[in-house]
């Protein structure tokens, strides 16, 4: 016998007995499955674009990320480009994509580009991570990432600033909305790596103080393109 | 009393008058229940979100084993190494054997309970490999060779000042005494760490069933760097972390942060479906998924003590306890602290050497009442000690109910005796609580109320007479 039919005798031989029902509760009636719509026991979601793109800019500001609406690629490029100089960037590291191709170029500075494998220390040593997305979520202020669409695992959380290029489309209402869009993104083939990053990083380890940037990101900036 | 018990009462006792210590849990928690009751209300319908999670929860565990095949499955066709563990030793033996068989020269590790649980730094150590903990909470009682203390905030019971002194002791760092700089410093620390290491061990919050994904969160981005740089990612996963669907993370996800932390949502919450895919620029070449038992069935066996599987360790319970508040993480002596620690390490290592943890309660009832899965934590407290008196009886205490039970169910004789008793109160008092009183063991601490002069019923007959 395996180890996995032991585990799995052992559980199927343990639920033979059946558990009491919950003996707390409000109402008689148990609640029902997930729907779909609306999740009422979250924090609510709003329902335009206009709204959603206000509820994520207070929630951004919560988390102490930076959040920015552009009016086109070239704010974006001007904005950007601010950053660098008041962050005294010297290189940055950075994803093929369609955002991220447009604005590298006009920044100029020297880069290490993840596609396909890269070195660490080259990586470690930038002074900024830029990426896209694949969603955006209003109702808690998160960036939801992937390796496909962030360059992998490591350029948005090595760099000690992380700017995340995103499109109005990309606004979802909700954390529901957004994993069913990847869902059915991907079906079957999901990436190896999907995240939700909500602010930079932090800890509160030491007398529950809050301190940024305990492990990755001091800074996080996104642009909101139309 | 075992040594257990009597370990457990002493350390208790210590930390209890431990003050300085005390103040310092009082303040580290005040934060988190103004966080915490201001991000509640937010949801509009905070008791409907526990029903559900409950409720999911209950699908999950009465389900398990469908539910653990499912995301085993879906794991292994992605190309990810599932090892089911039948006992920590297992996992254990694993885990070195993959360290062993790939010679890895440094292992780093985010935050993981369960390994924990299994002393798995212990059994590295012994067989030769480094471990850092990069939690910073886990990475300064690494340093000062103790268990954590709470398992959500680890170093929750030391000062600024003392966590200076041990990494200018240790790390030889300047002293300081702004939290800011001992971050950075355990910062530029781990960035060399993660940039050398060939293992990278993590735990996991959630295991969905539906997509074959482990799921951690975490604050610092440690657990990212970790998953993602290492060519080697172990994750070690109780069974009892199985959610069926994806969408399952939506509920749960802002509610462990709300509960576990006072926080709206956690700063990283990531999903792992396998190592690095083709195409993707980067990711472990190998990714182990060690699913632990380790007596988890034997608590599934119990029906009506299945739903403290149901925990997503989120601490809330520990942080409203009184116990917990007053004698502090470590008198406890186990992994697993608090009320929920209380409950399960019974089952997990033994009843008669952790049943003295059930008697660590009030049973006020506030760790269930906070529960955002609604396990039924002081019902159970009660449960086991039912089952400790049942397995080992108690002779003198069942004397003394027995003839209690007795005097009671006969009038005449209950007047007698509260008669006698009336006389015999006042003497008592010259010995309570000294040597000479045969009820030291209770009236050290306590001290019964003066019996009134006349019983009720007396006070009755002479009204009906009047």
């Amino acid at each position: 016998m395996t180890y996995r039919e032991i585990i799995l005798g052992r559980i199927r031989e343990a639920l033979k007995v059946v558990a009491p029902p919950p003996i707390f509760r409000n109402g008689a009636a148990g609640p029902s499955r997930l729907p779909a719509a609306p999740p009422l026991w979250l924090p609510s979601a709003g329902g335009t674009l206009g709204e959603q793109i206000e509820l994520f800019r207070r929630n951004a500001e919560e988390l102490k990320a930076g959040f920015f609406e552009c009016a086109n690629l070239s704010e974006a490029i001007q904005h950007v480009k601010e950053l660098a100089v008041a962050g005294g960037w010297k290189k940055i590291g950075r994803h093929s994509g369609e955002l991220t191709d447009a604005l590298a170029q006009e920044l100029g500075l020297p880069e290490v580009r993840t596609d396909g494998g890269y070195a660490v220390d080259d990586l470690e040593s930038c002074d900024a991570g830029l990426t896209e997305c694949e969603a955006l979520v209003a109702q808690t202020g998160s960036v939801l990432v992937s390796a496909p669409s962030a360059g992998g695992r490591a350029l948005s959380v090595l760099p000690p600033h992380h700017v995340v290029l995103a499109r109005g489309s990309q606004m979802v209402p909700d954390l529901t909305a957004a994993l069913q869009r990847v869902q059915k993104k991907f079906q079957d083939k999901f990436p190896s790596f999907l995240s939700f990053i909500s602010g930079p990083s932090r800890t509160g380890d030491i007398e529950r103080i809050l301190v940024l940037g305990a492990h990755g990101p001091k800074k996080l900036t996104i642009l909101l393109l139309p | 009393m075992n040594a257990g018990a009597k370990e457990f009462n002493e350390a208790a006792r210590r930390n209890t008058a431990d003050l300085r210590q005390r103040d310092r849990i009082q303040k580290a928690l005040a934060g988190y229940y103004l966080k915490r009751e201001d991000y509640q209300n937010r949801f509009p319908d905070w008791a409907g979100a526990r029903d559900l999670a409950a409720e999911i929860k209950r699908e999950a565990i009465n389900h398990l084993d469908r539910y653990l095949d499912e995301f085993a499955s879906r794991l292994e066709a992605r190309g990810t190494k599932v090892f089911w563990a039948p006992d920590g030793q297992a996992a254990r033996d694993y885990i070195v054997g993959v360290a062993r068989q790939h010679k890895v020269r440094s292992i780093i590790k985010s935050k993981s309970m369960t390994a924990e649980e299994i002393h798995l730094n212990d059994a590295l150590e012994q067989a030769g490999f480094e471990v850092v903990e990069s939690d910073l909470g886990e990475f300064i009682v690494q340093l000062r060779r103790e268990p954590p203390y709470h398992i959500v905030f680890p170093a929750m019971h030391l000062t600024r000042q003392q966590i200076s002194d041990l990494f200018h002791d240790r790390l030889g760092s300047e002293p300081t005494n702004n939290p800011e700089d001992l971050t950075m410093i355990a910062r530029r620390i781990m960035r060399r760490k993660y940039c050398e290491a060939d293992l990278g061990i993590s735990g996991a919050n959630f295991a969905i069933a539906e997509t074959g994904m482990i799921s951690i969160t975490e604050n610092e981005g440690n657990a990212r760097l970790t998953t993602s740089l290492p060519k080697i990612h172990v994750a070690l996963v109780g069974i009892e972390k199985v959610l069926p669907k994806l969408s399952d993370l939506a509920l749960f996800l802002p509610m462990l942060a709300t509960a576990g932390a006072g926080q709206p949502i956690t700063c990283y919450n990531t999903l792992y479906g396998g190592p690095r895919q083709p195409g993707e620029s980067d990711g472990p070449e190998e990714f182990h998924v060690v699913l632990l038992d380790n007596r988890r069935t034997e608590l599934l066996a119990d029906a009506e003590q299945r739903d403290a599987l149901h925990c997503i360790r989120c601490g809330a319970c520990l942080n409203v306890c009184p116990v917990f508040k007053n004698i502090g993480g470590h008198s406890y002596g186990t992994t697993y602290q608090g009320p929920i620690g209380s409950v399960i390490t019974p089952h997990l290592r033994g009843l008669q050497d952790w049943k003295h943890l059930s008697q660590a309660s009030s049973l006020c009832g506030a760790c269930s009442q906070t529960c955002p899965v609604k396990i039924d934590l002081h019902h159970h407290l009660l449960h086991n000690r039912r089952y400790a008196v049942r397995l080992r009886p108690a002779p003198v205490e069942n004397c003394l109910q027995a003839g209690l039970a007795f005097v009671m169910c006969r009038p005449r004789l209950y007047a007698l005796a509260a008669r006698l008793a009336r006389i015999a109160q006042p003497l008592s008092r010259l010995v309570e609580g000294t040597v000479l009183d045969p009820l030291r063991a209770w009236t050290k601490t306590r001290s019964l109320p003066p019996m009134a002069v006349k019983s009720f019923h007396q006070l009755w007959q002479e009204r009906k007479k009047s």
